[in-house]
């Protein structure tokens, strides 16, 4: 069976035959259509496209990083860089015991404020539910935002988490990345955190290079030096 | 446009058009993707004399909320005239021609998005015209769905469009200002040439039966033109070297 990988766009004829169609493609008639510029992967019976745009779609369990928007007596509001609004309830964060009365919402989350979060529910007729109840979510107090596009993400985590060991390695940053496309880079060392930043740009821009692991860390190495 | 007279000479008698052009050639085409940074997707377009910008936003959220459906994304579009793209100053006003130039290019724009996996939100089509010459609804929409897939929209095909008209009694391809204002028909087409299907056709003029169905063939041809052209520009800036990996 022929398992070739190839650069498609929309309205590109993948293949024909009996095969299922799964991410962003559809069929017609029998013919298997791409609907996005991507990567066509063909295995034993299914067909799909890795997409290299678009924006971010909530799944549930994603790890992502949402900013504060606003909030009303009950819940926050989250940009997640979507297009919906992340919704956090306040018993999430005070406990069963919340009371809208005598909690400030404030007092935990500001407008601004950097979490990690995960999507705790996300269907199609309400915005995505967030939670920060869990080991290493809520609140970042430190580090850098950068924005990469949401299709690059698993690039940068790379196989088996290659890409992002690496980067960590070198520069001794501590990474945060949400499946949204919002990284957090938090670092001791000024040029750690820069060169850290720099690599993650890099894998943003040069996320269609093969062999881009090794480029990485010869350009961190490279910086290590001088 | 009904044949007025005019001592413009269309078609010489050996088959070149008044532009220098041969009864079936286009005029240049030339097509960018992206280029425009804070717009999720965009698209520039040389059609001939014709430019054009288009920017696409979205999904986003739907404002005037009461306009989003619970059910699927909303496609919007927006055709405009810049007040100096044509000789006299043009109003920017969105006038009766611009509106309905928007709604004819959502139409066409309708059937090749899926837009269901996206309930409750919107996609924003901006098309600005800079310089026209006669074929900016075509111009324009093929421009928008380069523009949509540099955005990422799920789509089932690229929307290629081409007008064909006739002008001196002969089916030609790619009707211009001059041959749309003295000609005797125009018809603009958008066509998916993966899915065989067409999504937009307009015909103003008079056409036997037998010139329709010509006229239709050669504007099709012309689409697939415009598509391979698409294509390119695509792939020139998401894969800059080759098609295989």
């Amino acid at each position: 069976m022929e398992n070739k990988r190839k650069y498609v766009i929309p309205g590109d004829v993948i293949t024909t035959g009996p095969f299922r169609p799964e991410q962003n493609v559809v069929l017609e008639g029998n013919k298997i259509i791409s609907t996005t510029i991507g990567i066509s992967e063909i295995y034993d019976d299914s067909v799909r496209v890795i997409s290299l745009t678009g924006k971010y779609i909530p799944k549930i369990n994603d790890l992502i990083i949402g900013k504060v928007i606003s909030h009303s007596s009950l819940s926050w509001e989250l940009d997640i860089n979507s297009c919906y609004v992340g919704f956090l309830p306040a018993q999430d964060v005070f406990g069963r015991d919340f009371s809208a009365h005598a909690d400030e919402l404030t007092s935990k989350l500001k407008t601004g404020d950097l979490v990690a979060a995960r999507i705790a529910n996300s269907d199609r007729t309400r915005d995505p539910l967030i939670t920060i109840a869990d080991r290493d979510l809520g609140k970042i107090d430190s580090g850098d935002l950068v924005e990469i596009s949401p299709s690059k993400v698993p690039r940068l985590i790379g196989k088996k988490g290659t890409m992002i060991q690496a980067i960590e390695n070198a520069t001794n940053a501590e990474i945060t990345i949400g499946q949204n496309g919002w990284v957090v880079v938090s670092c001791e060392s000024p040029e750690g955190l820069l060169k850290a930043k720099k690599a993650i740009k890099m894998v943003n821009e040069q996320a269609h290079v093969a062999n881009l692991t090794d480029q990485v860390k010869e350009m961190l190495e490279i910086k290590g030096e001088s | 446009m009904g044949g007025r007279e005019s001592t413009l000479v269309l078609l010489d008698e050996n088959g070149i058009r008044c532009d220098g052009r041969k009864i079936d050639e286009p005029r240049r085409i030339m097509i960018k993707a992206g280029g425009l940074k804070n717009a999720d997707g965009s698209a520039y377009i040389e059609f001939g004399d014709n430019k054009i910008l288009v920017g696409v936003f979205g999904p986003r959220d739907v404002h005037p909320k009461h306009m989003s459906n619970t059910d699927t994304g909303i496609l919007r579009v927006r055709y405009h005239m810049e007040p100096f793209s044509v000789g006299e100053r043009k109003n920017p006003a969105p006038s009766r021609r611009e509106i309905e130039i928007s709604k004819v290019i959502k139409e066409a724009l309708m059937p090749a998005v899926i837009l269901d996996k996206f309930p409750r939100t919107a996609v924003d089509v901006f098309i600005e015209v800079l310089q026209a010459d006669g074929g900016t609804r075509c111009a324009a929409l093929s421009a928008a769905s380069v523009a949509l897939a540099d955005a990422g929209i799920p789509m089932r095909d690229l929307v290629a469009a081409c007008a064909a008209g006739k002008a001196a009694d002969t089916i030609i391809l790619d009707v211009n200002n001059e041959e749309d204002q003295a000609g005797q028909a125009d018809m603009p087409i958008g066509y998916m040439p993966s899915l065989e299907k067409i999504t937009l056709l307009q015909l103003d003029g008079v056409l036997s039966p037998e010139e329709f169905k010509k006229c239709v063939n050669v504007g099709v041809d012309g689409c697939k033109i415009v598509y391979d052209l698409q294509k390119k520009a695509l792939n020139e800036k998401y894969f800059q070297n080759g098609r295989d990996q």
